[in-house]
Formats: structure tokens, C-alpha cells, sequence
């Protein structure tokens, strides 16, 4: 029951304890919580999550007691409903940084290969990538590599009636090349960085 | 007033028509944009996912282009996501040492270095502090009458940091559109999430928040917006959004800078509004009747 998924983390040595680290960060975030459910009220997706974000902080304090707990949590597709609209960060009466422990949990979860990460995670690793490939956003390119990276034949009906309505009005364009590999030196040295802290630990 | 100018991706590719009513209206209220140099991606809402560093290191890398302008400049950023990158670099350096040493080391591979001393500003936060309703109103010959507007100030702009506006009751965009003459329509819809990059991850999810806010707007002629991102969730999924929740019906939404061009007497051609994707018959209608009224004389109004 306690095989979580921090446990069996990682291939390399160290891989394990830098996102036992990670988690002790996001932990740490939401240690005042006092459990009132203002975040929960707030948050306008909550309608669409399985836990509660008030439940969802407190399985993980309470995951010293019962590791499972934090399986549970990365399992639960809480955290990837977040539209980053900081109404529960606003509005949360002890001041914690509740939409930065979000994004914390989705990188964990993609990092650990929780349940549905992969899938869920699909969008911010396009969108990612785009930007290092053009340097400037090229929408329809990142429309198509995301339907790609997904493998669901259904995806890009759902986003058709959009298409055709932005081709209607020359929204759609082809990828300018113009800023291509401006952003290579800056996306090398935070892997490199981000690697270093990983050796630390 | 001379700003440093972002327009940031959207703006170069599906909000076109923002970045144009932007450049338009400013220059119409005489203030000079200076498009940042070689400006990239500032990471939008989704490169946290991936990774924090890079969440700050994207926007830090305008930043620190910006500032090679010199000592004293404030950023002029019209979408919201932009934004809120931006400025949190300016926020969190300020108390996070090991965050701003990171940041240095990674723009120091680019040549860049970056001393916060750039001032990010939305372009709600510079209409409303730099120029105001008396100087619009000044350059109003054609006040938009009969039209009731519902401001849609999102997310971003107001949140987690207060800096211009109220975040629960924000009214900064009130009265601009009154010194342009529109009637304000009263909402309580206005800073209620719009489901933002939800629209590609969830999309269920992400209709449910854009009908509650159509529903919120029925009465409304126009909504007005500042985001490229909820203008396209608001327009180019309202016909679905309705659809599946049975909440809301269609209306128009345009960019706040398209309103105050209009009734500054540029033509909806200079607006781009053909570029819509939601424009209501009876709201053209009224649009058309703004246009054919005789003009003001600007200097009548000053």
C-alpha cells in the first residue's frame, strides 16, 4: 500500500530524493493551512475535480501519517482542472501560495508518471516545445503538434468549428520562422541548472 | 509618455486586431510604443507546468531586453498572461535572491542581464493612471451611444497581485468606456475566470466557465475585454458553450481598445472588427448608428 510513486522514482540515483524534495516544497506551501475551504469556494472549477482543493492539501500534510495519501493526491485530476486564475492564492486567509503548489503537483505528477499525466501534462509539453522551436508562439503549429502528441483520431474534431471559424477570418497562420533557435542558449542553461539542483539533493 | 512596447505572441497571430487598436489608440492619445527588440515568448500560462526556472527566465529575457533602453522605462503589455510573467519577475526577484541569481545565470548565457528596474504595466493600468477619462473623452468625436458594454477584466490583470484595480470589485475600466461614451452594463461577472488554457486541456470544463459568463452578460451589447485569451474563449466557443450548458446566449465581445478607437473616430476597418467572430446583428446595428451620426468637432470637447 505505502509502494508510492515518490518511492519508486527515477532510474538515476537522486532522482528519487530531488522529487521527495519537490514534494517537501509544495508541502511547505500549504503547511498554515487551516483547513476553512475559501480555496474550494473560490476555485471555478471545482464543480470538475474529485477532491476538494481544501482535501487535496490536507491528504498531503497528512501523507507523513499515510505515504498513500500522496498517490492519491498525484492520481486525482484536482490539480490538472487549475485555470490559473489565483482565487483561492487571493483570497486564502492564511496568504499561501495555493496556485504555485498546483503548478507544482502537475510537474510532479508528469515527473513521476501519475496516472493520466501523461495525457493531461500533453498540452503545456507542446506548447513548451513550440516556444523553443519559434521562439514567438506559432498557434497553428502547436494546435497540430499537440493533436499529434495526443494520439486521440477524436481531439481535432473538437476543436474544428474553431478552426474553421478563425480560417474564416485569416487567423490561421503558417509558422514564421524569424526568431527560430533565438531561445536554444536560454532553454540549455535552465536544464543545466535544473540538473545541477537535482545532483545536490 | 514613451513606453517599451510587448506585444507578446497572441498579439502577432490570432489577436491582431488587439495589437492594432492598441497601437492606434495610443498614438491617438500621443503616447510613443518602442516595440521591445527581438521580444520571445514570455511562457504564458503553461511553461509552470513544465518548469518554474523557465517560467521566470522567458518574460526575465524581455525584461532585460527592455531595459537596454535605458534606466527608466515602463512596459506596456496588453495581454494579461504577458503580463503577470512579466511582473512576477519584477515582484518575486525583489525578495527571492535565489530566484533572481538563477534567472541571472541563465540570461548571462544570452548576453542579458536583468536589474528590475523595467516597470510592467498593463495597458488598462496605463489608460486609466497615464491619460484617464478626461484625456480620452478629449479625443471622443463619436460617443458611442445606446451602447451598453459589460468590462470583462479576467484574471491575470487582478490577480494574485493588487496593483491597480480592485480584484473582487474591479472597476478601472468603468470609466473609459463612460468618457467614450458607452453605458456601462452592471455585472458582477467581470473578474469570474473565462477557463483560460483549460480550453485545451479540458474542454468540458473550460465551456461551463465561459457560459457562466454569457449568462451573467445577457442585456449586454458588447463585452469588452483585455486578453487575448479570453476574448478568443469568450467569441470563438460561444456557439459551443451554449450549446452543451443550455446557459447564456451569443453576444458580442470586442477589445476595449476597439471601443475607445471607434468612438475616437477611427473606422471599423482601423479596429479590425471584421476580424470578430462574434459580432451580434443588433449590436452592428447600433455600431452603424454611432458611425452615421454627425461627427463631434474633437476640439468642441476639450
Amino acid at each position: 500500500m505505502c509502494a508510492t510513486l515518490l518511492m519508486e522514482a527515477g532510474s538515476s540515483p537522486g532522482a528519487s530524493e530531488e522529487w521527495a524534495a519537490a514534494m517537501e516544497d509544495i508541502r511547505d506551501t500549504v503547511r498554515a493551512c487551516m483547513q476553512c475551504g475559501t480555496c474550494t469556494a473560490s476555485c471555478p472549477n471545482a464543480h470538475a475535480m474529485d477532491l476538494t482543493p481544501r482535501s487535496m492539501w490536507r491528504m498531503l500534510l497528512m501523507s507523513d501519517v499515510d505515504p498513500s495519501m500522496t498517490d492519491e493526491v498525484l492520481a486525482s485530476h484536482t490539480f490538472w482542472m487549475c485555470s490559473a486564475c489565483y482565487n483561492c492564492t487571493l483570497r486564502c486567509p492564511r496568504g499561501l501560495e495555493l496556485t504555485k503548489a498546483v503548478y507544482g503537483l502537475k510537474r510532479l505528477a508528469r515527473a513521476l508518471g501519475a496516472p493520466g499525466a501523461v495525457r493531461r501534462g500533453t498540452f503545456y509539453d507542446s506548447f513548451t516545445r513550440n516556444v523553443r522551436s519559434y521562439g514567438r508562439v506559432q498557434e497553428m503549429a502547436l494546435m497540430m503538434r499537440y493533436f499529434l502528441a495526443r494520439r486521440d483520431p477524436t481531439l481535432p474534431f473538437k476543436f474544428t468549428p474553431m478552426g474553421l471559424k478563425m480560417l474564416a477570418k485569416g487567423k490561421l497562420h503558417t509558422p514564421s520562422s524569424e526568431h527560430k533557435g533565438r531561445l536554444d542558449a536560454l532553454f540549455d542553461k535552465v536544464a543545466e541548472i535544473e540538473g545541477r539542483t537535482e545532483e545536490r539533493s | 509618455m514613451r513606453y517599451a512596447y510587448y506585444p507578446g505572441c497572441s498579439l502577432t497571430e490570432s489577436a491582431k486586431e488587439f495589437d492594432v487598436s492598441t497601437r492606434k489608440v495610443m498614438e491617438c492619445l500621443g503616447a510613443t510604443l518602442e516595440e521591445v527588440p527581438d521580444w520571445t515568448c514570455c511562457g504564458a500560462s503553461a511553461v509552470e507546468s513544465v518548469s518554474r526556472l523557465l517560467a521566470f527566465a522567458l518574460p526575465a529575457r524581455n525584461l532585460a531586453l527592455a531595459q537596454q533602453d535605458g534606466e527608466d522605462v515602463d512596459m506596456l503589455v496588453p495581454c494579461s498572461a504577458c503580463y503577470l510573467n512579466l511582473r512576477r519577475v519584477q515582484e518575486e526577484t525583489a525578495h527571492d535572491r535565489d530566484l533572481a541569481a538563477d534567472i541571472e545565470e541563465v540570461l548571462d548565457a544570452d548576453g542579458l542581464s536583468y536589474n528590475g528596474t523595467v516597470r510592467v504595466r498593463h495597458l488598462l493600468d496605463v489608460l486609466k493612471a497615464d491619460f484617464g477619462p478626461s484625456q480620452i473623452a478629449e479625443h471622443v468625436v463619436r460617443p458611442l451611444e445606446g451602447l451598453t458594454v459589460a468590462p470583462y477584466y479576467g484574471c491575470q490583470i487582478l490577480r494574485p497581485y493588487r496593483v491597480f484595480d480592485d480584484p473582487e470589485t474591479p472597476t478601472s475600466m468603468e470609466p473609459l468606456l463612460k468618457a467614450a461614451g458607452a453605458e456601462i452594463f452592471d455585472w458582477s461577472a467581470g473578474n469570474v475566470c473565462c477557463g483560460a488554457s483549460l480550453m485545451a486541456t479540458e474542454k468540458e470544463v473550460a465551456l461551463v466557465s465561459v457560459a457562466r459568463i454569457l449568462e451573467a452578460a445577457r442585456g449586454a451589447d458588447v463585452i469588452a475585454t483585455v486578453c487575448p485569451l479570453c476574448q478568443m474563449n469568450l467569441e470563438a466557443y460561444q456557439s459551443e458553450a451554449i450549446r452543451q450548458t443550455g446557459r447564456g446566449k451569443p453576444v458580442t465581445v470586442l477589445y476595449l481598445p476597439q471601443l475607445l478607437g471607434l468612438a475616437m473616430g477611427f473606422t471599423p476597418q482601423d479596429m479590425l472588427l471584421d476580424k470578430g467572430m462574434s459580432m451580434q446583428a443588433v449590436t452592428r446595428n447600433k455600431i452603424s448608428h454611432v458611425l452615421n451620426t454627425p461627427r463631434q468637432a474633437a476640439e468642441a470637447t476639450v
